[in-house]
């Protein structure tokens, strides 16, 4: 049995309704050809059809990865379309410029900016169709299409009641020129945008019918896995593959650029031959290499001046001149994204073209790095992009790494190929948010107003080598890794941000949230500790210094508000708290934790508060804040990815942990009510969790945690001050 | 050959022995609603019912679930209470480690039905959502005891 419906796109389409909770995944049989549109399918653009049935499919350029795009894209372009929301269905887009990303110009999801950056184009793309239907209506009945209104599905003339539904009006609208420049709805006549809209995609989810890229099944298909270099930089120097070949369903074994892959009818048998597969390895410059050496190497290097990435004033001089200086220095470890779902590719490669499934955030980029390993065109190489399960940032990879590997594999075996990462692969398999090192000091007047700040950022810039390497590193700094520390808001005279950009072969990449993973935790900690310095409470503190973050500032209120701020605790409890702006969205939050008997931090709540402008739908914030509150916790108690002899130390969920239901906080979720301009929602919820929860640790125990994840023996070991 | 009773259908299947169950349930049986996520019984995402007890099927090699009575994702009632009360408090995101964390509550409401929230922590533990589902799968899971013990099916 396939989890492919059998059945031709088109098909496909009419029969959407049936299928389960209505959601159509674009997957294409093998072989089958792009369909023609019917000439009743009113298709004025990229994201709209309309059937005849009146189903109207929103073509969505964005991935799918737990975020909520498969709802929020569309709730924009129905309220403007004025749809029946039970009649909208959602396709997954192909690789075309027209889905390009309005701001990047390749088709991509991440950043948090799928909103915001669709926004007019969508709302544009439903006015438009919308305005097309009551033209046609209104010429139907021969009356000023200014005396028609469309509503639920339907446009009506009001003075003769008469109505027509969209379906029936698909044929007329689409022989009708698209008009530009039409109307926008005011916000206050919004019905769909601004609600809490239900998911379109949970109930596939739910029912276990959601087709991730590791469900994808075609016709003859092989699966393999990769055996890889355990030390990175390294090179295959022999293998051998007789005792994998005896394995019973080994097909092949073959020799790719990133190591040796094992093809085999099913992916048991091609793990199991792939564990007596035998390699020798030229392990190369990391051979040896452990974590601690590069850690005091990057503790050395913190102590020398870098590229400026900010200087105001002279924070140098000042700090020289200090009576009181305040300094610290701040670590975290390298991270693996671990979705839940692995890695994994299905490829199916033929003379005259590719089908490529997948997960991906990277859509353009992808495609191109199949087509040119595999020799083909671009526009020969289709891209069906499945649901993602978990993203992260780690499948919008800028090499392509595991799509250009498979496509390496499927240009071997010539055959359709899935290939597929054990979760082993997947923690040791590298392009982990860089590991951060951090030194800070900072000075106070005598009335504990902060003079100057100077903050070294020591880490790997995931920018360098890559094509985006002309927009994102600026006079040599790359400007990922010194977002949230280079534009801290707080008032002060004296400023100096500096880094250093080391080179290492272990591959680094984004990581939700990017650099605000680490410079939000070293910020709002050390603000913490100057608060201290200062004899003044964490939360009044920041707010003296806001005087130019209005915005910043009303939202820290809001959270103290709901927090109950100041307010009497059970014994042994205690409050932090941290807010933070990143990807055009501010988020407070304060955490309430205890220490458990075993010396462990339990975090019991988290009071989050989120201005992220304008939004779509309120539930999807909300979730998405839960989610990014879990996912920072996970890097503030129990992630890291270490290095001995070269090798990656850990390899699974055993050793590296994540958050379980059992360390899940009561999270409590207030929005700002906004007008500003839309900001993310996928990533802000993430960096100030771990400098919250390191300030409430602080106010239950007096000792600061300043490296992640906190450990029980740092609790124990560190001095009270 | 081997023959496995899954959501009550007899298959029979060449395939060796100690086959781990998840793989045959998703690649023979084509039912891939069941996930892998860790193939260690570390995660949960390959949890299936043997006998009505969770079971991670990763680490159950095929031969020891023959002759038992396997349920998968796809065989509970798509009006069971869990599947109800998890599609109206809207609990998944990315939705891969879900059908996994739905086979684990269902069996915990058989045996405890009316759990509170340690409870619910102590049996949910052995289950990951990377997206950081929690909170509404504890509230989820009140409401499906809720609503099973006002008469819904379980
Ligand atoms: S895949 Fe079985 S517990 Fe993770
Ligand atoms: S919903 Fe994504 S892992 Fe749980």
């Amino acid at each position: 049995m396939s989890v492919i419906i059998n059945i031709s796109r088109r098909d496909f389409l009419k029969t959407g309704a049936l299928i389960g909770g209505g959601l159509i995944l674009g997957v294409f049989p093998r072989y089958e050809e792009a369909p023609g549109e019917e000439a009743a399918t009113f298709a004025p653009n990229a994201f709209i059809r309309i059937g005849t049935d009146g189903i109207v499919t929103v073509v969505v350029n964005k991935s799918e990865m737990g975020q909520g795009v498969y709802t929020s894209l569309p709730m924009v372009v129905a309220d403007e379309l004025e749809a029946d929301w039970s009649t909208i269905r959602i396709e997954p887009a192909p690789v075309d410029p027209a889905y390009n990303h309005t701001v990047w110009g390749i088709q991509g999801t991440g950043g948090s900016t799928s909103t915001w950056s669709t926004w007019d184009q969508l709302r544009k793309a439903g006015a438009a169709a919308r305005v097309m239907l009551i033209q046609a209506a209104a010429e139907i009945w021969g009356v000023d299409p200014l005396s028609c209104k469309a509503e639920n599905g339907f446009v009506i003339h009001p003075e003769t009641k008469k109505q027509l539904p969209y379906g029936k009006l698909t044929e007329k609208a689409a022989r009708m020129c698209v008009p530009q420049d039409v109307p926008l709805k005011k916000p206050e006549k919004y019905k769909i945008i601004g609600k809490p809209v239900k998911r379109l995609d949970t109930p596939d989810k739910v029912m276990g019918k959601a087709v991730f890229g590791i469900d994808v099944k075609v016709p003859d298909m092989l699966t393999a896995v990769v055996e890889r270099c355990p030390v990175f930089g390294g090179k295959l120097k022999s293998f051998s593959d007789k005792k994998a070949k005896a394995v019973a369903g080994v097909r092949s074994v073959v020799q790719i650029p990133t190591g040796v892959a094992v093809v085999a009818d099913n992916f048991w048998s091609a793990k199991l031959g792939r564990d007596v597969l035998e390699t020798v390895w030229d392990e190369g410059p990391l051979s040896g290499f452990d974590t601690k050496k590069q850690r005091s190497d990057y503790a050395a290097l913190a102590k020398r001046p870098g590229t400026a990435a900010r200087k105001e004033g002279d924070a140098e001089d000042a700090l020289s001149k200090a009576k009181k200086r305040i300094s610290a220095e701040y670590e975290v470890p390298y991270l693996a994204h671990a979705t839940m779902e692995p890695l994994n590719a299905v490829i199916d490669f033929r003379e005259d073209g590719c089908d490529i499934w997948t997960g991906t955030q990277f859509q353009t980029v992808d495609r191109n790095s199949a087509a040119e390993v595999l020799g083909l065109k671009p526009e020969q190489v289709r891209l069906h992009t499945t649901l993602l399960g978990g993203g992260f940032g780690r499948r919008a990879n800028p090499h392509s790494d595991f799509v250009t590997e498979a496509a390496h594999v499927a240009k071997a075996v010539k055959k359709p190929v899935k290939v597929m990462w054990t979760r082993e692969d997947d923690i040791r398999g590298g392009y982990y948010r860089p590991m951060w090192y951090d030194r800070i000091a900072a000075c106070l007047d005598g009335n504990g107003k902060p003079i100057a700040w100077r903050h070294t950022v020591v880490g790997q810039s995931i920018i360098a080598g890559t094509a985006f390497e002309k927009m994102l590193v600026q006079e040599g700094v790359d400007e990922t890794s010194v977002e949230g520390a280079k534009d801290i808001p707080y008032d002060i005279p004296n400023i100096l941000v500096d880094l250093h950009s080391p080179k290492y072969p272990i591959t680094v990449q984004w990581w939700r949230s990017v650099g605000h993973s680490h410079t939000a935790f070293v910020v709002e900690t050390f603000i913490d500790e100057l608060a201290q310095a200062a004899g003044k409470d964490p939360y009044e503190f920041r707010r003296s210094l806001l005087s130019k973050d209005p915005r910043r500032k009303a939202l820290l209120e809001l959270v103290a508000q709901k927090a109950g701020w100041g307010s009497v605790l059970p014994a042994g409890h205690g409050r932090g708290i941290a807010v933070h702006k990143s990807f055009g969205s501010y988020v407070a939050q304060v955490a309430e934790v205890s220490i458990s008997r075993e010396g462990e931090v339990r975090v019991h709540k988290v009071v989050c508060a989120v201005d992220c402008g304008r939004i779509v739908n309120p539930d999807t914030i909300e979730a998405q804040m839960e989610s990014g509150i879990a996912f920072g916790l996970s890097a503030a108690l129990f992630s890291e990815i270490t290095f001995n002899k070269g090798r990656v130390a850990q390899s699974n969920f055993h050793d590296y942990q994540l958050m379980r239901i059992n360390h899940m906080p009561v999270v409590e979720v207030h929005i700002m009510p906004s007008e500003e301009k839309s900001g993310g929602i996928g990533e802000p919820g993430v960096p100030p969790v771990a400098p919250a929860v390191a300030n409430a640790v602080f106010a239950v125990t007096g000792k600061r945690m300043r490296r992640l994840p906190i450990r029980a023996e740092d609790l124990k070991r560190a001095e009270a001050v | 050959m081997i023959s496995l009773d899954v959501n009550g259908k007899t298959y029979n299947i060449d395939v060796g022995p100690e086959a781990p169950l998840l793989w045959v349930i998703r690649e023979h049986l084509g039912l891939s609603g069941t996930k892998f996520g860790c193939g260690m019984a570390l995660c949960g995402a390959c949890t299936v019912h043997i006998d009505g007890k969770a079971t991670r099927s990763c680490q159950t090699p095929v031969k020891d679930a023959a002759g038992k009575k396997i349920t998968t994702i796809e065989g509970i009632p798509d009006d069971h209470p869990v599947k109800k009360a998890w599609i109206e408090d809207e609990v998944p995101q990315c939705g891969y480690c879900q059908p996994g964390q739905i086979m684990e509550a269902v069996a915990l409401l058989k045996e405890n039905p009316n759990p509170g929230d340690d409870d619910i922590d102590n049996v949910m533990s052995g289950n990951l959502c990377r997206c950081g589902t929690y909170q509404r799968i504890r509230r989820s899971i009140h409401s499906a005891s809720k609503m099973m013990a006002e008469g819904g099916k379980s």
